[in-house]
């Protein structure tokens, strides 16, 4: 089993929480892993990405090749398409379509969204939406996330406890809003698939 | 004990505190940083009493450190590879001194300047000054080499550098710890006269330290971090070092067909270089940085077997390697993704909504309207970010501390009014003894310390001098008159556009502070507050 995963947002989007839960879920799987972000700047707004390997072999690189992701995971749908280089022939892009404007020259969501359609393998949903019926619209990173996890090789349950222990010390209500939003964006992606 | 979940930086940590650490003295910078947080969060770490404050630069760091060391305790530095130009008198001193308890530097290396200004190697460090590197390839291994370091570092009695680079420092995997051992007590060196570099001692110290190198190489040569693999096809042997022996067996998951020379441990181990040099027909070399091993193979009439490697364009001779790189080296074929399309937009990171310096930018860019572009030395931080649309609004940022001193060289030449822009962090790092100079000759500049209490770049670590800055400039002998404080906000901006045009006009030293919070500072300590 390897599931080689480019996750790709804006800074302060939460894609590294998302690494997290899911490495959680690796570890306690016994599964080998791998993560690479990409930390500096502090200021919120550029574009981010990390790499996030997962294998029940040894992983050398830290980085996954270009053309070899089974997944892109992005939180912003422009995102998406820019690492694409990444992806495998065969691989997915699992993203949320809410755009993130904070440039001045975004471009048309249509022409983005246009672009994500034209995709083999794609699940687009609006997370944004999703997230605030879940019960929290800080929550659609997580949305992503559940949308994400029909395709990684990890028990179900072991990415619901990754949401556990990510969130864990911020009482029980935030992690049963966290869980409800990771159930809802799966929901969605199974519909979609 | 079972796996962890340890970024490079965090295993270093752990390693360094498991290994006997009894102080870390570093400054900020991307990507060492988490060295010292981790450090600093640790509860073990508190309760062993281990040092974790940081220093106001990488120079009083890495010379606490030795001072730590003169008292027989075991110290860690650590820096972003710049700050080993910033440290490098102590450092290379260090290694003339030697060590009472182990020394250990880290120096994280920005390969493809993700968040640096230049991309050096800091090995050239190491070799310059003659003391042993570790460099790692996993997060294990950094753990693994940090445990045996400080051993190593008595052991040859020098400091040890351990180089990564910002793959290793922020890439997550599993680590395994091993138990903590006890720190050092205090203990004064043998001999008294070591830490003293009179020429008389000093000459007889580095003779010590030459005589050392043959023990470093034979260190080297049987340490567990340099492994020797053979291969069936000699027509080809491998040299690769730290993280870019993982691109390699990334391209060989069922193993590499050729010789395998990993070398994690400098100076390199002569035997296992001499083995695969002799046993292959031409030799590659793969590492991060610089060529510092291909040049040594290679040597400068390059007239021995074909080395292939980053001089002779078999890899990129500048920028991180990856998987495809290394597989394009190594003539094997992977499969391509799609182009990226071109409705996709760049995104640059740019100052905070809310930040002060873009108020400061805003007001100094009217006031300097009368004279025209071209004037105004930035310097390293958030506010670099000036440079960028819509402020376009500095023309320089080279080192810590050069915005002041630059400033100064071109008022000297006849530009003024000339403007530094520098923050506070930078400021006590290593803008007050520039500003000592201006004083001094009373040149005409202005200087604009933009002061957000914090160190915002890095993350928001405390910032040496915060509250104090006023009265550094007046210890230094700025004249109070021209000392103005400012408030960086929207609803002021008439005011600081006159307050700074004023001092524009001034013929000597100006120092204007705009004084607000950094936003994102401020908002990590109200939710801290609210734990
Ligand atoms: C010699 C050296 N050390 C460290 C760094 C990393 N670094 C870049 S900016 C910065 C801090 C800047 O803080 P400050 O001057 O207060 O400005 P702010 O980012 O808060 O605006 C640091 C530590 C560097 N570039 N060079
Ligand atoms: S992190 Fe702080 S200093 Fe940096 S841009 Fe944001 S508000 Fe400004």
């Amino acid at each position: 089993m390897k599931n080689d995963i480019v996750l790709a947002g804006v800074g302060g989007q939460g894609i590294l929480s998302i690494a997290a839960a899911i490495g959680h879920a690796a570890v306690s799987s016994n599964l080998n892993i791998k993560q690479a972000e990409v930390h500096g700047m502090s200021q919120r707004g550029g574009d981010v990405q990390s790499h996030l390997r997962i294998s029940d072999r040894p992983i050398a690189s830290d980085l996954v090749p270009a053309g070899g992701a089974d997944m892109i995971i992005s939180v912003e749908p422009m995102e998406a398409l820019r690492y694409l280089p990444m992806l495998s022939p065969e691989g997915w892009v699992v993203t949320s379509t809410t755009p993130f404007v904070n440039i001045p020259d975004y471009p048309p969501v249509e022409d983005v969204l246009a672009e994500l359609r034209r995709l083999k393998r794609c699940v687009a949903i609006d997370a944004d939406a999703i997230a605030k019926e879940a019960g929290s619209a800080r929550a659609s990173n997580i949305v992503m996330l559940g949308a994400a996890s029909t395709f990684i090789d990890i028990p179900f349950e072991r990415i619901e406890d990754g949401i556990r222990a990510l969130f864990g010390r911020k009482g029980n209500e935030v992690v049963e809003m966290n869980l409800k939003a990771l159930r809802a964006g799966r929901e969605h992606s199974e519909k979609m698939r | 004990m079972s796996k962890q979940l340890f970024l490079g930086d965090e295993a270093i940590a752990q390693g360094a505190i498991d290994g006997g650490l009894s102080g870390v003295y570093a400054y900020p910078g991307t990507p060492s940083t988490e060295i010292m947080e981790y450090v600093q969060g640790s509860k073990q770490a508190a309760e062993l009493g281990i040092h974790r404050q940081w220093s106001a630069n990488e120079k009083t760091a890495m010379e606490a450190a030795l001072g730590m060391s003169y008292a027989g305790k075991r110290s860690l530095v650590c820096f972003k590879h710049v700050g080993m130009n910033v440290a490098a008198d102590s450092f290379v001193n260090a290694a003339v001194t030697g060590v009472n308890g182990g020394v250990v530097v880290v120096s994280a290396d920005d390969p493809s300047m993700h968040s640096s200004q230049n991309e050096q190697d800091s090995r050239f460090y190491a070799k310059f000054a003659m003391i042993p590197i570790l460099e790692p390839s996993n997060q294990q291994e950094a753990y693994d080499m940090m445990y045996t370091a400080f051993e190593l570092s008595e052991r040859v009695n020098t400091p040890v550098m351990l180089r990564i680079t910002t793959r290793m420092a922020h890439s997550r995997s599993g680590v395994e710890r091993k138990p903590t051992k006890p720190q050092r007590g205090v203990s004064l060196p043998d001999d008294p006269r070591q830490f003293v570099l009179l020429p008389a001692i000093a000459r007889r110290n580095y003779r010590k330290l030459l005589a050392m190198q043959d023990v470093m190489v034979d260190a080297s040569e049987h340490s567990p971090f340099n492994t020797y693999t053979d291969g069936p096809k000699h027509n080809m042997g491998i040299i690769a070092t730290g993280i870019a022996h993982n691109y390699l067996m990334e391209n060989y998951p069922n193993g590499c067909p050729h010789p395998v020379l990993k070398i994690s441990q400098y100076p390199i181990p002569r035997k296992q270089v001499e083995q695969i040099y002799a046993a292959c027909d031409s030799v590659l070399i793969l590492e991060e940085g610089a060529p510092v091993i291909e040049e040594l193979i290679r040597g400068y009439m390059n007239n021995g077997k074909p080395v292939h490697g980053r001089l002779d364009g078999t890899l990129p001779r500048d920028g991180e390697l990856n998987p495809n790189l290394v597989a394009r080296a190594l003539g094997i074929e992977r499969p391509e993704g799609q182009p990226i399309p071109d409705v996709v937009k760049m995104r640059p990171p740019s100052l905070c909504q809310g930040c002060g310096h873009r108020d400061v930018y805003e007001a100094l860019n009217i006031a300097l309207e009368p004279y025209g572009t071209g004037r105004v030395f930035a310097d390293i931080g958030c506010y670099t970010l000036g440079a960028l649309p819509p402020f376009n609004a500095i023309n320089s940022c080279v080192d810590m501390g050069a915005s002041i001193t630059m400033a100064k060289g071109a008022s000297d030449a006849g530009l003024t009014p000339a403007v530094a822009v520098i923050g506070d962090s930078t400021f006590t790092h290593s803008g007050m003894t520039g500003l000592l100079d201006a004083v001094n000759e009373g040149s005409s500049i202005t200087v604009i310390i933009s002061d957000n209490s914090t160190t915002g770049m890095t993350g928001g670590q405390q910032s040496s001098a915060t509250g104090r800055i006023i009265d550094i400039c007046k210890g230094i002998g700025v004249d109070p008159e021209h000392i103005k404080v400012i408030t960086p906000l929207k609803k002021n901006l008439d005011e600081n556009v006159r307050t700074i045009a004023e001092e524009l006009k001034h013929n000597g030293v100006s120092v204007i502070i705009p004084q607000r919070e950094c936003i994102q500072t401020a908002s990590r300590k109200a939710k801290a507050a609210a734990k």
